[in-house]
């Protein structure tokens, strides 16, 4: 029988496990909560946020490639009072389940006016602050490429947030841990990372682009190792807990990024190939650690680098 | 998601293979409607990661198999193309919104192009079994890629047009939907490349016969949580993105919009 702690501190309270469902790839969990019990994950990251209802891009908005896919998604979401009428409530029956809410947008005062609706809300667990969509023309990445524009917007979220503010990171910057200690230095309570990397396929039967936004963001297992680096390299210079993403499909992939620094995971892309994949990644983590004399998941954070 | 057992596979035209396997839900219990759709995994790996939709083509209540009917399009259906009778597959399903039937109606006009043919098999016999006149009217590149067609002919009369003339009449679909020969029918059931399902759209919204249209868009998880597969409809005089695994892959024809 197994005799595993999962629990993880985070954000000044006690996550039953590390693994969460990434931004995007869980919707506003009702889908899920048909097929398995949410309280289950460590928390659940909602879908981004956005001050006004998007419709997202044109179609087609993905594409499969090499152990991998293309997103171009671009936000679509119902808006930040819709949000907060028809889909948050919903997830407060699942009373054991932290919930954070990943917000996006185009401007600063954008950013503010979410996070100012939301804070009315004692049911949000934390904000993830999503600088790095790539799938949005103006505004999102380019706080996220940029550290001061970054701090400019950290430091606004903070002045009307009333939960932790996590920010997640793109991977598309020449240097990541530059970002990352800027993001602190402006009052970030955590970071997750990494966001999607930019790329893109052509439909070579048509001469075009095959996504019809023409670029799209790469997720799946194909930039674990990318991810892992960059988990590594941010956790060694910033004292903040930072949650690892990218490519996680199995428990021990999770146990990789524990292992490079990261204090939980998200599982993005593996959550469209097996919708059990956040539980079975949970089982998996406790099976291992059981497997290897492990006796506490927190031993595994930042493993790798003693 | 269940790991179910191939029953068989066979080529029943050019790269036009047909797959039957035990359904991953009872079917005594549960059903399938004509019209959804099977999640499958062509590789336990990661190389093809994204699951295939299939749409339902058959089911044998008795014996609990469906079957799929597919085109090889890409290295990933080249994939599953090889797999043999008694290999395991991945499978979730059924999912999406299939063809709803109307009790009321008395005569079904089903229209189908290329490999959108496949899901009015199931629709056929379902109509037929509930007591409907079921005229099928489908549409081939050529006589190499006719499917089906006998299958369809069990449940009622079929008129096959083939671009090329080599099979049945020279001509498209929608060559045939006359007002006259529409005016018989209560409603239509079509299936098929775009370019087609809008020019359907277009003849019968002119003759004023109702009709659902099944979509196919790029999916990513099949379940509704990557909003990846949406496509444009209006509804109350509002133009939205809905999702096409889970509110579709069939639609009310009056509310899809093609762009």
């Amino acid at each position: 029988m197994r005799n595993v702690d999962l629990t993880v501190p985070f954000l000044d309270m006690n996550f039953k496990n590390p693994v969460m469902p990434a931004s995007g790839c869980f919707s506003f969990g009702r889908e899920m909560a048909a097929l398995y019990d949410l309280n289950r994950l460590g928390a659940i990251v909602v879908k981004a946020t956005t001050l006004d209802e998007r419709q997202g891009n044109k179609t087609p908005r993905l594409a499969e490639t090499a152990a991998g896919m293309l997103n171009s998604i671009g936000l679509q979401n119902p808006g930040v009072e819709r949000v907060m009428s028809e889909e948050l409530p919903y997830l407060t029956q699942f009373n054991q389940l932290p919930v954070i809410v990943n917000v996006a947008g185009t401007a600063i005062e954008d950013y503010v006016m979410v996070v100012q609706r939301l804070s009315d809300m004692d049911s949000i667990t934390a904000i993830e602050l999503n600088i790095s969509c790539p799938n949005v023309k103006c505004g999102g990445i380019q706080f996220g490429t940029d550290p001061a524009m970054a701090q400019s917007m950290i430091r606004a979220i903070k002045e009307v947030a009333r939960m932790p503010v996590i920010v997640k990171l793109s991977p598309n910057v020449t240097d990541i841990v530059q970002m990352a200690v800027a993001c602190e230095e402006a009052g970030a309570d955590a970071l997750s990372l990494i966001n999607t990397l930019i790329g893109m396929q052509i439909d070579v039967e048509h001469k075009r682009p095959l996504l019809a936004n023409g670029v799209g963001g790469l997720s799946g297992p194909a930039v674990k190792p990318v991810a892992v680096r960059m988990v590594y390299e941010v956790t060694s210079a910033v004292s903040i807990p930072v949650i690892g993403m990218g490519g996680i499909m199995t428990g021990v992939d999770a146990i990789e990024f524990l292992m490079a620094g990261a204090s939980a995971v998200q599982v993005g892309t593996a959550n469209f190939v097996d919708p059990y994949a956040c539980i079975r990644i949970i089982d998996e983590l406790g099976a291992w650690c059981d497997a290897h004399g492990v006796r506490a998941v927190t031993e595994l954070i930042g493993a790798a680098k003693a | 998601m269940s790991l179910v057992k191939i029953h068989s596979h066979t080529a029943i035209g050019s790269e036009i293979y047909e797959l039957t396997f035990v359904s991953p839900v009872d079917l005594q219990a549960v059903g399938c409607e004509p019209g959804q759709f099977l999640h499958i995994r062509v590789t336990d790996s990661f190389d093809f990661l994204l699951r295939r939709p299939l749409s339902l083509c058959k089911m044998d209540i008795e014996h609990n198999l469906v079957t799929v009917v597919y085109q090889v399009k890409g290295a990933g259906t080249k994939r599953l193309s090889e797999k043999q009778v008694g290999d395991v597959l991945d499978v979730l399903g059924p999912l999406g919104h299939g063809y709803p039937l109307h009790a009321l109606d008395r005569a079904a006009l089903l229209i189908g192009g290329g490999v959108g043919v496949p899901p009015l098999v199931e629709l056929a016999r379902q109509l037929q079994k509930a007591g409907k006149v079921v005229h099928t009217v489908v549409g081939f590149q050529s006589n190499q890629h006719a499917i089906l067609i006998s299958e369809l002919a069990a449940y009622g009369a079929v008129t096959v047009v083939t671009n090329d003339g080599s099979l049945g009449r020279k001509g498209l679909v929608t060559d045939e939907l006359t007002n006259d020969f529409c005016s018989s029918y209560d409603r239509y059931y079509a299936c098929g490349p775009t370019p087609m399902l809008q020019a359907v759209q277009q003849i019968l919204e002119k003759h004023k016969l109702p009709g659902y249209l099944s979509l196919e868009e790029r999916m990513g998880c099949g379940i509704g949580i990557c909003v990846g597969c949406v496509h444009k409809v209006s509804r109350d005089g509002q133009e939205m993105n809905v999702k096409t695994c889970k509110e579709g892959p069939v639609f009310a024809a009056q509310e899809v919009l093609f762009t």
